[in-house]
Formats: C-alpha cells, sequence, structure tokens
C-alpha cells in the first residue's frame, strides 16, 4: 500500500511548479513586447508630429512623413477586408453547411490547411503573375483602361502594381486563416438551432442566414480581426508585386500606386542614417496605433452583434 | 373539453390541408380518421436496422405515446414523420408511410412543405439566439409575409395556446435565453403551432424539465389535443398514461403491443409490456 502512496506535499509541490512555470512563459512574452513597445516608443517618440503624418517622403530626415504609406496601408487594407471576408465566409458556409462529405472536400480542406501555412512572399509571387500581369495573356504591351485616370472609377487591365493588386495580394494572404476562422465560428453553433430550424420548414440557405449565420457572427468577426492584423503587418508579398518605397502621392482610384507602413518601416530602417531609423520608430508606432484602433472598432462591432444572443 | 380555437390556420386558407387528401383531418368524425399509417416500415442507420417491419395507425386529433427502453427506435421512427432524418446520411427506409395518404418517404417529397405540417419539439428546449417574439414569429415569417398586427395577433394566439402569454406578455422583446427551462420549451411549443402544423411531434418534451414544468407541459399537450395530431416520445410510464389516448410499446426496433393507454397500461396482451409498463425491466 504504502509503496504507491505519493505524498500530499509533493503533489502540492509539483502543483506549485507547473503554475510558476506558466506565469513564467506568460511573462516572457509580456516582457518582450514591453521592452519592443518601450524601446520603440524611446526612439520614435520625439519624431511624432502632425507634420510626420501629414507629409511625404523625403531624402531629408526632418522633412520626411508618413502620408502616402499611412493612406495606402488603410486602402489596401479596405480593399483586402472587402475581397477576403465575404469570400473567407462563403467558402466556410459552403463546406461547414452545404457540402455532404466527400472526398472534394476533404481535399478542399486539406489545401486550405497547408495554404495557411505558405508563406507570404509566395502568395506575392502568385499575385505578381495574376493580378499585377494578368499572366501575360491580356493587354501585355498596351493596358486596357476604362474611364477618366483622374477619377475614382479608373480602372486599367492588367492590374499593374495598384493598391488593388496590393489589396487582392493581401486578401490571398490572409483567405485562408479567414475561411478556417469562419468554420470554426459554424462548428461552434449548437446543431440544435439548426434542427429547430429545419423543423419549422426552412430551406438550407434560411437555416443559414436566419439563425447559423447571425450566431456564428461575433467568432466570425474576431477571426476577420486577427486576419485584418496580419494583413496590415505584411510587408514581403507588397515587395514582390511592386509596392514602391517612395510615393509621393495618395491613392486616388484602385490603379493608383501604392506603399504601406511596413514597406516605409523597411526602407528606413535600412539606411545608415541615425535619423532614418527614429523615423522608422515613429512609423511602427503609428502602425501600432491604426492595429490597436482596427481592432478596438471590430471588438465593438463584435459586441454589438453578441448582445442580442445574450440573456 | 373546450375546442380551442384554431386561428393559425383559420386565418390563412392558403396553409389549410389541400383538399385533395384521401381522409378530411378535420371531418365530422376528426377521432376517428388516421392521420399517420405505416405499412411493414423498415428504417436503416447505415447496416445497422433499427425499425422492423412496423404497422401502425396513428388517429388524427388525439394522443400517442411512443414507449420503450433508449435505442429501441422511438426517436428514430419520429424523424422519419417529418423527415428529420434527411439531415442523416446514412438514415434510409423501406415500406410504407403515410401522412393523409401522402408518402413520406417519397424521394421527392417537398420536406419544406412537410415540415410546415408536422411541427417538431426536440428533448432539449432549443429556443433561438432571438427575442420571445422573433422565436414564434420564426416559422411563419419563414412561410408567408403578414401585416405587423396580424403577425403580432398570431404571436399572442400561439403563446397563449401554449399556456406562456402571461408569463411573457410584457417582455416579448426580451431574449428568448433568459426564461426558464420550462418556459423555452413551452416557447418551443408556441414556435411549433404557430406555423399551424396538423401535427406535432415530441420527443422527450419533458425529459430536461424539473417536476413543475413537466406538469404544465403535459397539461398544454391535453389542451392541444383538441386542435393536433400528437406524437409523445416518453421514457416515463406516469406521463404517457397521463396524457395519452393511445400508446405504442417499441422494443428493439419491433412495435410489440399498440393500442388504447388504458388498456395497455392495465391489461397488457404481452409479457414484454406487462414487464415494461409495470418496471421489471427497462
Amino acid at each position: 500500500m504504502a509503496a504507491g502512496v505519493i505524498s500530499t506535499s509533493r503533489r502540492m509541490l509539483s502543483n506549485r511548479v507547473f503554475l510558476w512555470s506558466c506565469l513564467a512563459a506568460t511573462m516572457i512574452a509580456i516582457l518582450l513586447l514591453s521592452v519592443l513597445m518601450v524601446s520603440i516608443a524611446i526612439e520614435g517618440w520625439s519624431s511624432i508630429s502632425w507634420r510626420f503624418l501629414d507629409s511625404f517622403a523625403s531624402r531629408k530626415p526632418a522633412q520626411a512623413g508618413i502620408k502616402a504609406p499611412l493612406l495606402g496601408s488603410l486602402w489596401v487594407c479596405a480593399i483586402c477586408g472587402l475581397a477576403a471576408i465575404p469570400m473567407g465566409i462563403g467558402t466556410a458556409i459552403y463546406l461547414e453547411e452545404f457540402a455532404k462529405r466527400s472526398r472534394l472536400k476533404r481535399f478542399i480542406q486539406l489545401n486550405i490547411s497547408n495554404l495557411s501555412g505558405v508563406p507570404s512572399i509566395v502568395y506575392g509571387i502568385l499575385a505578381l503573375a495574376a493580378f499585377v500581369r494578368f499572366f501575360g495573356l491580356a493587354c501585355a504591351d498596351e493596358p486596357w483602361t476604362l474611364g477618366d485616370p483622374e477619377s475614382l472609377f479608373f480602372i486599367q487591365f492588367p492590374f499593374g502594381p495598384s493598391v488593388l493588386a496590393g489589396g487582392l495580394t493581401l486578401a490571398l494572404v490572409i483567405l485562408p486563416i479567414m475561411i478556417i476562422a469562419s468554420q470554426e465560428a459554424f462548428r461552434a453553433v449548437p446543431p440544435s438551432l439548426r434542427q429547430g430550424a429545419l423543423a419549422l420548414g426552412s430551406t438550407p440557405w434560411q437555416v443559414v442566414r436566419l439563425v447559423t449565420l447571425p450566431a456564428a457572427m461575433p467568432t466570425i468577426m474576431t477571426g476577420a480581426i486577427l486576419a485584418m492584423s496580419r494583413a496590415i503587418g505584411e510587408a514581403a508579398p507588397l515587395l514582390v508585386i511592386g509596392g514602391f518605397l517612395l510615393v509621393f502621392q495618395t491613392p486616388t482610384n484602385l490603379m493608383s500606386d501604392f506603399t504601406v507602413l511596413p514597406l516605409q518601416i523597411f526602407n528606413w530602417a535600412g539606411r545608415p542614417q541615425a535619423d532614418f531609423h527614429k523615423l522608422a520608430a515613429a512609423a511602427i508606432i503609428v502602425q501600432l496605433v491604426v492595429l490597436i484602433s482596427f481592432n478596438s472598432v471590430a471588438i465593438i462591432i463584435r459586441q454589438k452583434l453578441q448582445r442580442p444572443l445574450q440573456s | 373539453m373546450t375546442q380551442p380555437s384554431t386561428p393559425v390556420r383559420d386565418a390563412d386558407p392558403a396553409t389549410a390541408p389541400p383538399t385533395n387528401l384521401t381522409s378530411d383531418p378535420r371531418g365530422s368524425h376528426p377521432s376517428e380518421t388516421t392521420a399517420i399509417s405505416m405499412r411493414s416500415l423498415n428504417g436503416w442507420y447505415g447496416s445497422n436496422q433499427v425499425l422492423h417491419a412496423l404497422d401502425l395507425e396513428i388517429a388524427a386529433k388525439q394522443v400517442c405515446s411512443f414507449i420503450g427502453p433508449s435505442g429501441c427506435g422511438k426517436s428514430t421512427l419520429l424523424r422519419w414523420i417529418n423527415r428529420m432524418n434527411d439531415t442523416i446520411p446514412s438514415a434510409r427506409a423501406s415500406g410504407t408511410l403515410s401522412l393523409h395518404g401522402i408518402d413520406l418517404l417519397d424521394r421527392t417529397l417537398d420536406v419544406v412543405d412537410l415540415r410546415r405540417r408536422v411541427g417538431m419539439v426536440f428533448q432539449k428546449p432549443n429556443p433561438f439566439p432571438k427575442s420571445i417574439f422573433d422565436n414564434v414569429a420564426f416559422g411563419p415569417r419563414l412561410h408567408r409575409t403578414y401585416s405587423p398586427t396580424d403577425l403580432e395577433e398570431l404571436i399572442e394566439q400561439s403563446l397563449r395556446a401554449s399556456a406562456l402569454w402571461n408569463e411573457v406578455k410584457d417582455r416579448l422583446d426580451s431574449s428568448a435565453l433568459g426564461l426558464s427551462g420550462g418556459q423555452q420549451q413551452r416557447l418551443c411549443i408556441a414556435r411549433a403551432i404557430a406555423i399551424g402544423p396538423e401535427v406535432l411531434l415530441m420527443d422527450e418534451p419533458c425529459s430536461a424539465l424539473d417536476p413543475r414544468s413537466t406538469a404544465s407541459i403535459e397539461e398544454l399537450i391535453r389542451e392541444l389535443r383538441a386542435t393536433y395530431t400528437i406524437i409523445i416520445v416518453t421514457h416515463n410510464m406516469q406521463q404517457a398514461s397521463r396524457v395519452s389516448d393511445t400508446t405504442a410499446f417499441f422494443y428493439e426496433g419491433r412495435l410489440i403491443e399498440s393500442g388504447a393507454t388504458d388498456v395497455l397500461f392495465t391489461n397488457p396482451k404481452n409479457r414484454q409490456t406487462e414487464d415494461y409498463v409495470t418496471g421489471r425491466f427497462g
């Protein structure tokens, strides 16, 4: 009997050890983040000013600003979200609510999981061929244009290294994440709700539109937040499709040249002058602020949607 | 028993049962007519046969209880009557199963229309995460458009019919998830009868409820009997004897005995039935 008994004090000890190791793991993450934030803040804070936000790039650090990359980031992210979120939700609805268990579905599922692990630069190469050049198939020599280049509704084919191509590129990058997050959201809706709606004579589409989609929406929004946060921080695929490092205008339509904050940071951080490093740090602060406000807006939307669900 | 009005269906001729049926459920002798009949009905999930050659007739506007130990096929049978088994890819059936002469096993049957005529109440209350009003209005809104006043009237009638109106009339806009379990189940019944079904299927509707809520649901079933054909699956012998006119006893996917409830409980013909209803097994 006695040989098998583990004393209470020993079990309490291992309990405490486990607790402390978990706490230490958490602390390391928080500590690293704080070190990053503090060092960036110290280096970049002095450069933050209205002039910095409202100026274009310049060879002189004292005159350089982030107007173009800031607005470029917002344009690219808006296009990316408009493309990727509906497509992700639609794919998830098909896979979770309509597709029967089949080899095709398993194949699609496997590939979505694989795609979510593909390095983003690979999507950049794909997008360069697909969006920027249309695989060299159509209008390769001279772009075919539609509308007035100065107006908001100007389009050209192929898209070239434009803000539209950039947004669609990032949409490719986050689409797998978006699909997987939406699928999880649909899986979390209790089957009893679907059964209840079906038993009242709903068509499958009515079940989705009236019951499962509203119930899954808050979780989908969480997934969208995470996906968009990743999109706004991407530099590599946009570099591949030809995002510009020095842009002296803000986007006026979908075909405008563009740059984004991560590209600007990359550019400044790579220069030898210390003053540009300060600008890079300042741009990082702006990037973090944009990220946090994105997330807060999404959290507010999520809570608004969630309210009627709770008692 | 006083016959409650059936405003839900009378208000709208479009939802009344088609006239070309073999028998009219609202004929002069409603208790005489057969609502649901099955002939050598077999059912499978994959290769596992769960229903064996069932022959049973269920009378219109009566309460019929399905009793039997777990896994005897009661719920499976129930789910064939409104074709909820369509959601299970491996489910299939052979033989005949009909509702007022309509072949319920027909692959081309419009199941959306069938489920409008055959309502279902589930074991666990499953109100939608919406307001009380929207829960009851869910079914009616699927099938036709209503003027706001007509809809409000229909909601009130349905909630009155399910004996919930007095408890919720002041908070129709609050979430259905804030109701107690028994209230939620009565809300689900209101939701089911708001579309004016002919048949109500109840799959152990009281198994997740406390005795008091159970009593109120049983009371409700006795009142609804005048208007609807009700089939109730239950594990509770007392409940079956309290609420039902006829009872069918199933064991291992076979129908062992069926008939008037008082006869089946007091003077069963079959030995297994007697053992089960007296609590010697199951």
